[in-house]
């Protein structure tokens, strides 16, 4: 490929890396959130993204023949932020809760939990969908009318092309952004959340049930994820139990990247990932001769992240430094 | 009856016992101090009253019913505002929002925004503040700052502990007269000072504390006057 071949798909490029990055984002706030309120890398996080998923796949199949594709999926949003939310709170409320109020000064333990949590999740919604439906190899809906180019209308700019399921991931992801920097900064129960993350003893003295306020903050985290997880099915359309995890462990990178608590942070996070990644996977095969494809991306966005991390420790925009999205 | 009762309290930090067995009272209306000397257990007692800590044996009574048990959040909505140690400003939230969120329990916006506006009248440093973060703030001001956040809720009862900690002699005298006004428009007051000859002057009674227990005890007058309260507390004579 000549250089201006490889400049023109420049700006698609970036454009599916805003997609991706966006998902991350969502999913990331997840995790920052948390760790947030609790000091714990909630890694059963990832499997409550994927339960937003499957979820989603169940509204379109059962709600999916011959219905307007759009309200469905509005429905499909919404059950599946209910459904991922009430997910997360339980985790917290039967997994999490119990440890704390032991008291232990271990931080292991929380995080091995976490990751057990996170197995039980997995193999949980395999077999729901198993003995569902026989099977877990679950697939989005394909709409001719999500699939529609929004920019041919106007002549593709830049040879962009950008289909309605695209634009929905953008708009949809704005919103949800837009709304929790509103809950976050301008209503009561995100002060109580901030002040929760800042000094929880402290809060308690205010009158603050602590308890009440970590519920909160996972239910929020878990159907901010809900939400991701359907926008990922959306445009990747495949979708399995196991689905969480790459994802996931990308979200949680994100967050660290972005300053883990800041929650600014992990939506800058999450959007450079989504760059990275997908700039690594159009065009690392070139940079390197054809001796790494696409496949290596991954290994690629890592490598810059632990680059910009050796440099940053403390992440792109530091920890806690404050919680405006 | 008291207003509060502390019955004989055992209080630990895991295997360390900071408390052994401390009875007081405080009567509404009073200024009652605390005074000790450092790791003599007097945040702990705080601590225990507000909620912060449980005691392992003995009560605490609020008007007559015990609330050793409740959660600090919970005591709080019984009008005990606790002004912690080291003043524990919420160092992300801005000035204003640290003083909404001492009234978080409070529904009635407008009443929120008239309890804003005395604090700023009582603190107008604070005002020229309102929008920087509390973590910016300097000492003296975030002392002014957890004061204000501390009657967001109206208490009855206020515990207050070192208000006057790393302060300059003029904020000193400053926190002292706001803790005598407040006392003088009804607020009821348990005090904890290393500052014992000021907390003396101002305090109607006194309890002095050594190492987990109560050792003396009475009007502030009397106990100031004290050989060795005068020794060990205010400095020789
Ligand atoms: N978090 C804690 N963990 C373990 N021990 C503690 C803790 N807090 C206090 N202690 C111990 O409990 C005892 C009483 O402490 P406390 O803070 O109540 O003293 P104090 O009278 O307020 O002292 P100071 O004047 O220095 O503030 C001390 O021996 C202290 O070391
Ligand atoms: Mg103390």
């Amino acid at each position: 490929m000549s250089i201006a071949e490889l400049l023109s798909i420049l700006p698609q490029t970036l454009l599916e890396g805003l997609l991706l990055g966006f998902v991350y984002a969502m999913v990331a706030l997840g995790y920052t959130m948390v760790y947030g309120v609790l000091g714990l890398i909630n890694f059963a996080h990832s499997e409550i993204f994927m339960i937003g998923a499957v979820t989603g796949i169940e509204v379109f199949r059962y709600l999916g023949n011959g219905g307007n594709p759009y309200l469905i999926l509005l429905l499909a949003f919404i059950v599946a932020a209910a459904v991922s939310g009430t997910v997360a709170v339980l985790v917290e409320r039967l997994a999490y809760r119990p440890l704390r109020r032991r008291g232990s000064k271990n931080v292991l333990v929380p995080l091995i939990t976490a990751i057990g949590v996170s197995f039980l999740l997995q193999d949980l919604v395999r077999a729901i969908e198993a003995l569902w439906h026989n099977e877990f190899n679950l697939q989005y809906p394909s709409y001719d009318t999500f699939n529609y180019d929004v920019l041919s209308k106007l002549g593709s700019p830049l040879g962009l092309t950008l289909a309605v399921k695209g634009l929905i991931v953008i708009l949809v992801s704005i919103l949800m952004l837009a709304g929790l920097n509103y809950l976050v900064n301008r209503t009561k129960l995100g002060k109580a959340i901030r002040a929760v993350a800042q000094d929880m003893s402290t809060a308690g003295l205010m009158g603050i049930n602590p308890d009440v306020i970590i519920s909160r903050t996972f239910l929020i985290g878990g159907s901010l994820a809900g939400v991701a997880g359907v926008l990922f099915g959306l445009v990747y359309t495949n979708v399995t139990p196991y689905s969480g995890f790459q994802p996931g462990i990308k979200a949680f990178t994100a967050a660290v990247l972005g300053g883990i608590g800041n929650i600014p942070g992990a939506v800058a996070g999450g959007l450079v990932l989504g760059e990275l990644e997908t700039l690594g996977g159009t065009y690392l095969g070139f940079l390197t001769g054809g001796n790494f494809g696409s496949e290596y991306a991954q290994v690629l966005a890592f490598l810059i992240l632990i680059l910009i991390l050796l440099f940053r420790p403390q992440g792109l925009f530091g920890q806690n430094v404050s919680e405006k999205v | 009856m008291s207003l509060l009762e502390v019955k004989n309290i055992y209080t630990f930090y895991g295997q360390i016992q900071a408390l052994k067995g401390i009875s007081l009272e405080v009567n509404e209306g009073e200024i009652v101090t605390l005074i000790g000397s450092n790791g003599a257990g007097k945040s702990t007692t705080l601590r225990t009253i507000s909620g912060m800590n449980k005691p392992r044996r003995g009560e605490v009574l609020y008007q007559g019913k015990p609330i050793h048990k409740m959660p600090a959040n919970q005591i709080v909505a019984l009008g005990i505002s606790h002004v912690p140690e080291g003043r524990r400003i919420f160092p992300r939230l801005t000035v204003e929002e640290n003083l909404e969120i001492g009234a978080y329990l409070l529904n009635d916006s407008k009443l929120v925004q008239e309890r804003k506006e005395r604090a700023f009248g009582l603190f107008p440093r604070l005002a020229e503040r309102r929008t920087q973060k509390g973590g910016t703030l300097s000492g003296g001001e975030q002392q002014m700052l957890a004061i204000g956040r501390a009657l967001m809720q109206d208490p009855k009862l206020l515990l207050m502990d070192e208000p006057s900690m790393g302060l300059a002699p003029v904020l000193v005298d400053f926190i002292f007269e706001i803790i005598q006004k407040l006392n003088q428009e009804g607020k009821t007051i348990l005090l904890v000072e290393q500052n014992a000859r000021l907390a003396l002057e101002i305090a109607h009674r006194g309890y002095v504390l050594q190492t987990g227990k109560l050792t003396m005890q009475g009007p502030a007058k009397e106990l100031a006057a004290k050989p060795e309260v005068q020794e060990a507390y205010l400095g020789g004579h």
